[in-house]
């Protein structure tokens, strides 16, 4: 049953050195506050799971968190590359980083096989490409009613799920609407889950026709962290801070001046500093 | 008629071959850039009914101005329906139920295989690239896919240091072999010519020169001595409504991600 905790309570309890995590979101809802909470808790050995890593995960690989990483696209959306990422990866800086590395068919189906408590995921996909030769898990099943070969690739099921959401009720049912990505499944496919939230309310009242709830019985705990998806956007709250993203790009070249900004916009800095970003829209 | 004279970009010129390529009917898995401008100016010119589709789950989009990422607000928003992420890769895609997909890459072989996953060895590369993310099972379950790449020998090459997705393998048959049954890359649409499969043989053939490209300059920016369509032709040059249609949108993209949150 969902627990109301502060958020350096709800990681300290929940996320543990060497656990594989999968902070999700696709583009709206990014749980940034929860990632820079795991950050300042000095937390390390992660293996992460993402299906489109973008800056908190580039940061959480820039300070040395993190052992391996699973994903199927890595980039800064509509800007460029990861740098930290990249400098892992060519220069194994500050660590190795070992990859394993899918296709975002396959990763939505393995957290949907995860959620579904099946051991693999079939699917049509993965034909004529060389990512079959460099991840062994990826494999094949014949169909035993056609006979046509399937890929598989094995269940996800983390040891923790931390996902951004809009709101929570009092009893700890938590809301998600606009582009809910995997998140839902990301949760259930999780043994513990961690959920910051814009804002707790009585009642949802009317939703979206989109809206994704997760019954308070099926999350761990829950932390109200407003501006918590920040530079990433909660629809409803705030905007996509797009210049953003854009400026983080030089910040994350350079391992010194990507050390300072961790430092002064992580290490010295509390979830509560996000209320700053989150303006509820009229 | 007496053809206008109009000054535009090469980048401009791509957009609006890629735009006129899409039919009013057409069901597009769009992706972020050049793609997502070119759906967008055939949407707000002659395919005012197209369903544009984003991989973050919304269906029926109608941006206003263009995203930057591929679940930018403004796409859940104009859409008619915003999905789960599985659901868009099982029932949408794997569902068969997308006529045009876009893609685009950092390389480019002559069968439109394409690589956006390392330059150089996959354990130790030069450069790290995003990866594939929608990419490989996009390129086999939409009924035919377009590509638009600016040319250059870095990204149009001999041979591709790793294929994140399937175009027409090593040529005439291979998608066939792996019992793929849709067309792959039907189009090629760069900043100098349209590049389409030979129907033979697959490998890329140069259909139509852009207006001022001229066949050596196309041979100069291509890794591999590309070959040129028997009847080779011009393509119409951007007319004014294009033009202003897409500048229009490009500054409203440009106000809207310019300014702060």
């Amino acid at each position: 049953m969902a627990e109301f905790l502060s958020l350096s309570e709800a990681v300290a309890r929940n996320l543990h050195d060497g656990d594989q995590v999968a902070m999700e979101g696709f583009t709206h809802l990014i749980p940034f506050a929860a990632g820079h909470e795991v950050i300042r808790q000095g937390m390390s050995r992660l293996t992460l799971v993402r299906m489109t890593p973008d800056l908190i995960y580039d940061q959480l690989i820039g300070v040395g968190a993190v052992e391996k990483l699973i994903f199927s696209w890595g980039g800064n959306p509509g800007v460029g590359s990861l740098h930290r990422l990249r400098d892992a990866v060519e220069n194994d800086w500050p660590r190795p980083l070992k990859l394993e590395e899918h296709s975002h068919a396959a990763l939505a189906n393995a957290y949907e096989a995860g959620a579904a408590n099946l051991p693999f995921a079939a699917f049509r996909g993965y034909k004529g490409v060389d990512l079959t030769k460099v991840n062994p898990t990826i494999r094949s099943v014949i169909c035993p009613y056609t006979g046509e070969e399937l890929a598989t690739v094995p269940a996800l099921r983390p040891d923790v799920a931390i996902i951004h959401a809009l709101r929570a009720d009092k009893s700890g049912n938590v809301l998600l609407e606009g582009i809910v990505g995997v998140q839902k499944e990301a949760v259930l496919a999780a043994k513990r889950s961690v959920v910051t939230v814009e804002e707790v309310v009585d009642d949802f009242g009317p939703r979206n026709p989109n809206a994704v709830i997760l019954p308070a019985w099926t999350v761990t705990a829950i932390a109200v962290v407003p501006g918590g998806a920040f530079p990433s956007y909660a629809q409803g709250y705030y905007k996509r801070a797009n210049a953003f993203y854009k400026a983080f790009d030089p910040i994350a070249r350079d391992r010194d001046t990507f050390l300072k900004w961790i430092d002064a916009n992580v290490m010295k800095k509390s979830a509560g500093d996000f209320a700053q970003y989150s303006k509820k829209a009229a | 008629m007496a053809a206008q004279v109009l000054s535009y970009t090469a980048t401009e010129m791509m957009t609006v071959v890629a735009a006129r390529a899409l039919k009013n009917d057409d069901v597009v898995f769009v992706g972020i850039g050049a793609p997502s401008a070119a759906c967008n100016l055939a949407r707000l010119t002659h395919a005012p009914d197209i369903t544009l589709i984003y991989e973050s789950g919304t269906i029926g989009t109608k941006p206003n101005v263009l995203p930057l990422s591929i679940g930018d607000g403004e796409l859940s928003e104009t859409a008619l329906t915003t999905v789960a992420v599985p659901e868009m890769f099982r029932y949408w895609l794997q569902g068969g139920r997308i006529t045009v997909g876009f893609l685009g890459g950092a390389q480019i072989d002559k069968f439109a295989n394409l690589n956006t996953t390392v330059v150089g060895d996959y354990a130790k590369p030069k450069v790290r690239l995003p990866g594939g993310g929608g990419a490989p099972e996009i390129a086999t379950h939409c009924r035919e896919i377009f590509i638009t790449m600016a040319m250059g020998k870095r990204g149009f090459v001999e041979k591709l240091s790793f294929i994140t997705s399937l175009g027409h393998g090593s040529g005439h048959g291979s998608r066939a072999a792996l019992g793929v049954k849709t067309k792959g890359p039907t189009k090629v649409i760069t900043d100098l010519c349209l590049l389409e499969p030979d129907a033979a043989t697959c490998e890329l053939t140069v259909s139509e020169l852009y207006p001022g490209t001229t066949r050596d300059k196309v041979a100069a920016e291509c890794g591999w001595p590309i070959k040129f369509a028997f009847e080779l032709s011009e393509t119409a040059q951007p007319t004014a409504e294009e033009l202003k249609v897409l500048r229009d949108l490009q500054a409203r993209t440009t106000a809207a991600h310019g300014g702060d949150a």
